[in-house]
C-alpha cells in the first residue's frame, strides 16, 4: 500500500453509472473501429501515476470480482487501488487473467502466454491493455479487417518490432487470440484479434 | 450532464451495474469475434422471454443520457411490443425516443432492418429468438458448438441444396443464414432475406441479443456478410410486382394488408417511418384513400386533402 | 399528409386497466388479502417460491394475488423482482439432518430411528368434496397433539445406508468450489450436478412430474424407492465477512426427497445403491420426488448408461423445464410475425406459379 496515496483511494469515476457508460461506449466504438484513436471523456480522478487515465477508466468500467487481472511489473503497485475500486482478484498466471496491463516499452511477456480462448469458446481469451507513451508518431503499420472501411494507418509509440510480429501471429490464430487496447494518456485505440496487420516491422 | 427522469426504484437502465459490466464484456468479445455467439449471464427481465429480453439487455447496457432510442417491430414503431419496449426504456432511463431512423443513435429491432441506410456511429440492436443457425439441423448445443469450432458447415449447404432440388428455390425466406467475415455462419434473426444484403459492409454497428438462449453476437461496421448460396443458384431477395400502395416506393419490403373478405388486398411498406417520410415528401401511392377508409392511415395534423 | 394510425399506446394502457378490473372480479365479493393467500393457499405459494427461486411467502402470496392465481405468471413476477435485489453473500449450507421435522416417511423401512411421521398430508384423504368449506364453515382446526414428542434424532435414511457402505456417497467436487449460480451464469454442457439440481429446483412441477413418470413407465432405466421424504423447518445462517461468525437469519420450510435406486458397481467399487436427490421450498413433495427421480436419471453419463430417453438427456431436460422461459417463447408467437409470414406467402405463391407453368408446358409438349 505504501506506493499509494491513501487520500485518492476513494476517487475514481466521477459518476459510476454515467461515467462507466460513457467509457464503455468509447471502448465499444474503439473495438468497432480498430486503429482509430478515441479521446476518453474526463470522468476520472485519483489515478495512480503509473497508469494512463484511459487504462484506469477502462479497468474501472470493465473489471470486477469476476475478472482476475494480471499486471506487468511496472504496474504491480496499482494493485491496492485496483482492488479497492473493482474487487478484482489478481491472477498469478497470465493465462488466468480476463484483463492484463502490459507496458509496450518494457514488455517481458509474450502475447501467447495469455489465455487464447478455446475453439468452442474463443471469447474466454484475455483482453490486454497496452500502455504506450503516445498513440501517434511511432512506426506505422497498416490495419485491415472488420470495422475498417478500407485500411487505416496506426502508429503507436514504443512498440517493438517483435511485439508487432506477435500481434500479427495473434491475428493468424483467429478466432482464437487476445484482444488489445492501446492507451496513452486519455486516449485509446483497440486492436481486436480480427484485425490484420501489415507493414515494415 | 443531462439529468434524466427515470423510475427511482430501479437503477438507470434497470440493470444493476455489475450486470451491465458482464454484458459489456460480452459485447466487446462479440465485436472482436464477428458472428460468434458469446454466452452471457442473461438476467430475468420484467418482460417475457422471447419478447425481446436479449435486445433489451443490450440496449440497457449501452444506453446513456445522450442517446436517442428508436424501437421497431416488423419495421414499424407502432406495433404493440415496440410500444411496450419503448415505454419500458422511457420509464427506466428517461432517454429521448424517436421514430426517425436517422435521428436515432440506438435502434432496437425485431425482424427488420430499416430501409433508410444507417450511418457510422449508429447502433442496431437485434432481438434474437434463436441465435443458433444450425439448430434445425442439430438440436444439441454440444454438437453445434463443435460445428462452429471447426467451421463444419457442410450440413447447412446440403440442407439449402435439398430445398433447391425439391422446390427449385432455397425455401428459406427469413432467418436466411449468412457467413460473417468468412468464418462464422450466423443467423441474421428472423429478418426477411430482403434485408440480408443491408448487413454486408454496413457502416453501423450491429449487435444481437438472445435473452432466453443467453447469447450475444455482433457484426462490426464494414464487415463482409454473405448470404449462403451456390454458383448455379445465387442468392436473391424478394421483389414485388407493384409499389407500396401508400407511398409508391418500389425499393422497400412490403406487407400484405387484407382489405375485404373477397380477395381484396394491398401492399404497404413494413417500415412505417420510411413510408411516412416518403408521403411527407409528396410521394403518393394509389390506394391512400382506401387505406384511410380502412382507418389504416389518417390525415395527420396540417394535412390537406389534396396532398 | 397521411400518417399511420397509432392506437398501440392507448390500447396497451387499456389492457392494464382491463386486467385490473378482471382481477378484482365481482366487487360485491370481499377482496382477498395477501395474508389470506399466504395462510390458506400455502401450497400454491410454495410452488411460486420454487419456480420463482425466491423464498418469501408474502411476496409469493402477492404474486398470486396480482396474477389472478396464474402460477407461472406469479413465478415470473418473483424472478423479475429477484434479479433487482442486491446480494450480500451466500448462506452457510442448510443441514436437513437437523430439520425440525413435521413429516418424515420412508418407503424402504417399516420402522427406523425416529419412526414414520405422517404429518400433514393429503395421501390418506378421500377425494370427496367437503361442502362445509363452501359454506365458509371450516371449524377451527384442532389436530390433537401426540402424547409424546418426536425423537430428537431423525437420521436420514441414505445416511443409514451410507454407514453400511451401501449407498453412493455424496462427495463434494475437488476443493469444494463455490457452486454455479444459475441466475448469474449461462449454462454450458456437459453440466455439473450443481447446475442440474439448481435448474430442476426451479423447473416446472408439471414438466418434471411428467418426465419422472416417463422414467417409471419405461422411458428410462430407474427403479426408485422413496428412501425418505422429510418436510419441516431448517435454520438458515450467514457469516458476515466483518463478523467472522455465524448469525441466524431465521428458518425456512423445506421438503427433501432422497430416492434409492438400483445398484451399480465395478471391479474397484463394490456394488452400492445410487442416489437421486430432490429439494424444494415449502411443502412440495410431488416436486421434490420428481426432481429426485430426474436427478438420478441424469446421472446416466456418470454411470456410463446409454442416454436413450428424454429424461436422461441433460440438454433436453435442463433447457426445457423452465416454465418462465418456455411460456415466454411459446407465447411470443402472439407477437406480430407478418414480415416473416409475408416472405413465406410470397415464396409459396411463386413456387405454385412456377409449378403450374411447368405443368402447362408439359401438357402443351404432350399435345
Amino acid at each position: 500500500m505504501s506506493a499509494l496515496d491513501h487520500s485518492s483511494l476513494a476517487m475514481g469515476l466521477a459518476d459510476p453509472v454515467f461515467g462507466s457508460q460513457l467509457v464503455f461506449r468509447t471502448l465499444l466504438k474503439a473495438f468497432a473501429a480498430p486503429g482509430t484513436i478515441f479521446d476518453l471523456p474526463e470522468t476520472i480522478s485519483g489515478v495512480p501515476e503509473q497508469l494512463p487515465s484511459a487504462a484506469a477508466a477502462a479497468l474501472l468500467t470493465m473489471a470486477d470480482y469476476e475478472t482476475p487481472i494480471w499486471l506487468a511489473k511496472p504496474f504491480e503497485s496499482i494493485r491496492p487501488w485496483l482492488v479497492f475500486h473493482t474487487g478484482a482478484s489478481s491472477s498469478r498466471e497470465p493465462a488466468e487473467a480476463k484483463f492484463a496491463v502490459i507496458s509496450a516499452e518494457h514488455s517481458d511477456v509474450s502475447l501467447s502466454s495469455f489465455h487464447q480462448g478455446d475453439e468452442r469458446y474463443p471469447d474466454l481469451s484475455t483482453t490486454l491493455i497496452v500502455v504506450c507513451s503516445s498513440l501517434e508518431g511511432g512506426r506505422p503499420v497498416t490495419l485491415d479487417g472488420p470495422g475498417i472501411k478500407d485500411t487505416i494507418v496506426f502508429a503507436p509509440k514504443d512498440i517493438k518490432p517483435a511485439l508487432w510480429a506477435e500481434i500479427a501471429e495473434n491475428n493468424a490464430l483467429f478466432p482464437l487470440g487476445v484482444d488489445l487496447i492501446f492507451v496513452a494518456g486519455a486516449k485509446l485505440a483497440a486492436l481486436p484479434r480480427s484485425t490484420q496487420i501489415s507493414g515494415d516491422f | 450532464m443531462t439529468m434524466l427522469q427515470h423510475d427511482p426504484d430501479y437503477n438507470f437502465g434497470y440493470l444493476d451495474e455489475q450486470t451491465k459490466r458482464m454484458i459489456r464484456r460480452a459485447l466487446l468479445k462479440a465485436v472482436a469475434i464477428p458472428g460468434y455467439q458469446v454466452p452471457f449471464g442473461s438476467r430475468e427481465m420484467p418482460l417475457a422471454r422471447g419478447w425481446g429480453t436479449g435486445g433489451i439487455q443490450i440496449t440497457a447496457a449501452l444506453i446513456g443520457p445522450e442517446d436517442r432510442l428508436k424501437v421497431i417491430d416488423q419495421g414499424a414503431d407502432d406495433t404493440t411490443n415496440a410500444v411496450s419496449i419503448r415505454r419500458f426504456f422511457a420509464r427506466v432511463s428517461g432517454v429521448a425516443t424517436t421514430e426517425e431512423t436517422s435521428e436515432a443513435s440506438i435502434i432496437q429491432t425485431r425482424h427488420r432492418i430499416p430501409e433508410k441506410p444507417l450511418d457510422e456511429g449508429q447502433i442496431l440492436v437485434y432481438q434474437v429468438p434463436q441465435p443458433e443457425p444450425l439448430r434445425k439441423l442439430e438440436p444439441s448445443e454440444v454438437e453445434t458448438r463443435k460445428m462452429h469450432a471447426w467451421a463444419e458447415y457442410g450440413a447447412m449447404h446440403v440442407r439449402l441444396y435439398e430445398d433447391i432440388a425439391r422446390f427449385g428455390h432455397v425455401a428459406t425466406t427469413y432467418s436466411y443464414p449468412v457467413m460473417v467475415n468468412d468464418r462464422y455462419v450466423m443467423s441474421p434473426t428472423p429478418i426477411p432475406k430482403f434485408d440480408n444484403p443491408k448487413m454486408d459492409d454496413m457502416p453501423a454497428l450491429q449487435l444481437f441479443g438472445a435473452g432466453r438462449e443467453k447469447r450475444i453476437y455482433a457484426i462490426p461496421p464494414y464487415t463482409k456478410v454473405k448470404s449462403l448460396d451456390f454458383e448455379d443458384h445465387p442468392f436473391t431477395i424478394q421483389s414485388w410486382t407493384e409499389p407500396c400502395a401508400l407511398c409508391a416506393a418500389t425499393d422497400s419490403y412490403l406487407d400484405e394488408v387484407i382489405t375485404d373478405d373477397h380477395g381484396g388486398r394491398m401492399f404497404v411498406c413494413s417500415d412505417s417511418s420510411y413510408c411516412e417520410d416518403r408521403r411527407a415528401k409528396g410521394h403518393i401511392g394509389k390506394e391512400l384513400a382506401v387505406a384511410e377508409a380502412l382507418d389504416y392511415v389518417d390525415r395527420g395534423e396540417g394535412a390537406s386533402h389534396d396532398a | 399528409m397521411y400518417v399511420a394510425v397509432k392506437g398501440g399506446e392507448a390500447a396497451i394502457l387499456a389492457t392494464h386497466d382491463l386486467v385490473a378490473e378482471e382481477r378484482r372480479g365481482d366487487v360485491s365479493v370481499p377482496e382477498i388479502s395477501v395474508e389470506q393467500i399466504r395462510e390458506q393457499m400455502q401450497l400454491s405459494v410454495a410452488r411460486v417460491m420454487n419456480e420463482g427461486s425466491l423464498y418469501d411467502e408474502d411476496l409469493g402470496a402477492l404474486a398470486l394475488k396480482q396474477t389472478q392465481g396464474d402460477l407461472i405468471e406469479a413465478a415470473f413476477l418473483m424472478r423479475a423482482y429477484r434479479t433487482t435485489l442486491p446480494r450480500f453473500g451466500s448462506s452457510v449450507p442448510v443441514d436437513t439432518a437437523t430439520m425440525a421435522i413435521r413429516r418424515r416417511i420412508s418407503a424402504t423401512y417399516k420402522d427406523l430411528p425416529g419412526g414414520q411421521v405422517l404429518g400433514p398430508t393429503y395421501d390418506y384423504t378421500h377425494r370427496l368434496f367437503d361442502f362445509t368449506l363452501m359454506a365458509n364453515g371450516e371449524h377451527a382446526p384442532a389436530a390433537t397433539a401426540a402424547d409424546h414428542s418426536l425423537d430428537a434424532a431423525m437420521p436420514r435414511v441414505p445416511d443409514i445406508l451410507g454407514d453400511e457402505g451401501l449407498m453412493e456417497a455424496e462427495v463434494p467436487p475437488q476443493h469444494d468450489p463455490r457452486p454455479f449460480d444459475l441466475t448469474r451464469d449461462p449454462v454450458e454442457f456437459p453440466a455439473g450436478r450443481d447446475v442440474r439440481l439448481q435448474t430442476l429446483s426451479r423447473g416446472d412441477e408439471g414438466f418434471l412430474l411428467g418426465l419422472a413418470y416417463s422414467v417409471q413407465r419405461g422411458f428410462g432405466g430407474n427403479h426408485p424407492f422413496a428412501g425418505e421424504i422429510r418436510m419441516g423447518e431448517v435454520a438458515v445462517s450467514f457469516v458476515p465477512e466483518e463478523l467472522g461468525f455465524e448469525i441466524d437469519l431465521g428458518e425456512i420450510t423445506l421438503t427433501e426427497c432422497q430416492m434409492v435406486n438400483q445398484f451399480k458397481g465395478s471391479i474397484e467399487q463394490p456394488p452400492q445403491f445410487t442416489r437421486g436427490y430432490g429439494l424444494a421450498f415449502g411443502h412440495a413433495e410431488r416436486k421434490a420426488m420428481s426432481m429426485a427421480i430426474i436427478d438420478r436419471s441424469l446421472k446416466a453419463r456418470e454411470f456410463g448408461e446409454a442416454a436413450e430417453y428424454p429424461a436422461q438427456q441433460e440438454e433436453f431436460v435442463l433447457y426445457h423445464c423452465d416454465n418462465v422461459e418456455a411460456s415466454g417463447f411459446v407465447e411470443h408467437l402472439k407477437l406480430p410475425h407478418y414480415v416473416d409470414f409475408q416472405g413465406e406467402l410470397e415464396l409459396l405463391r411463386k413456387i405454385r406459379r412456377e409449378q403450374k407453368e411447368r405443368l402447362a408446358e408439359r401438357k402443351e409438349a404432350a399435345e
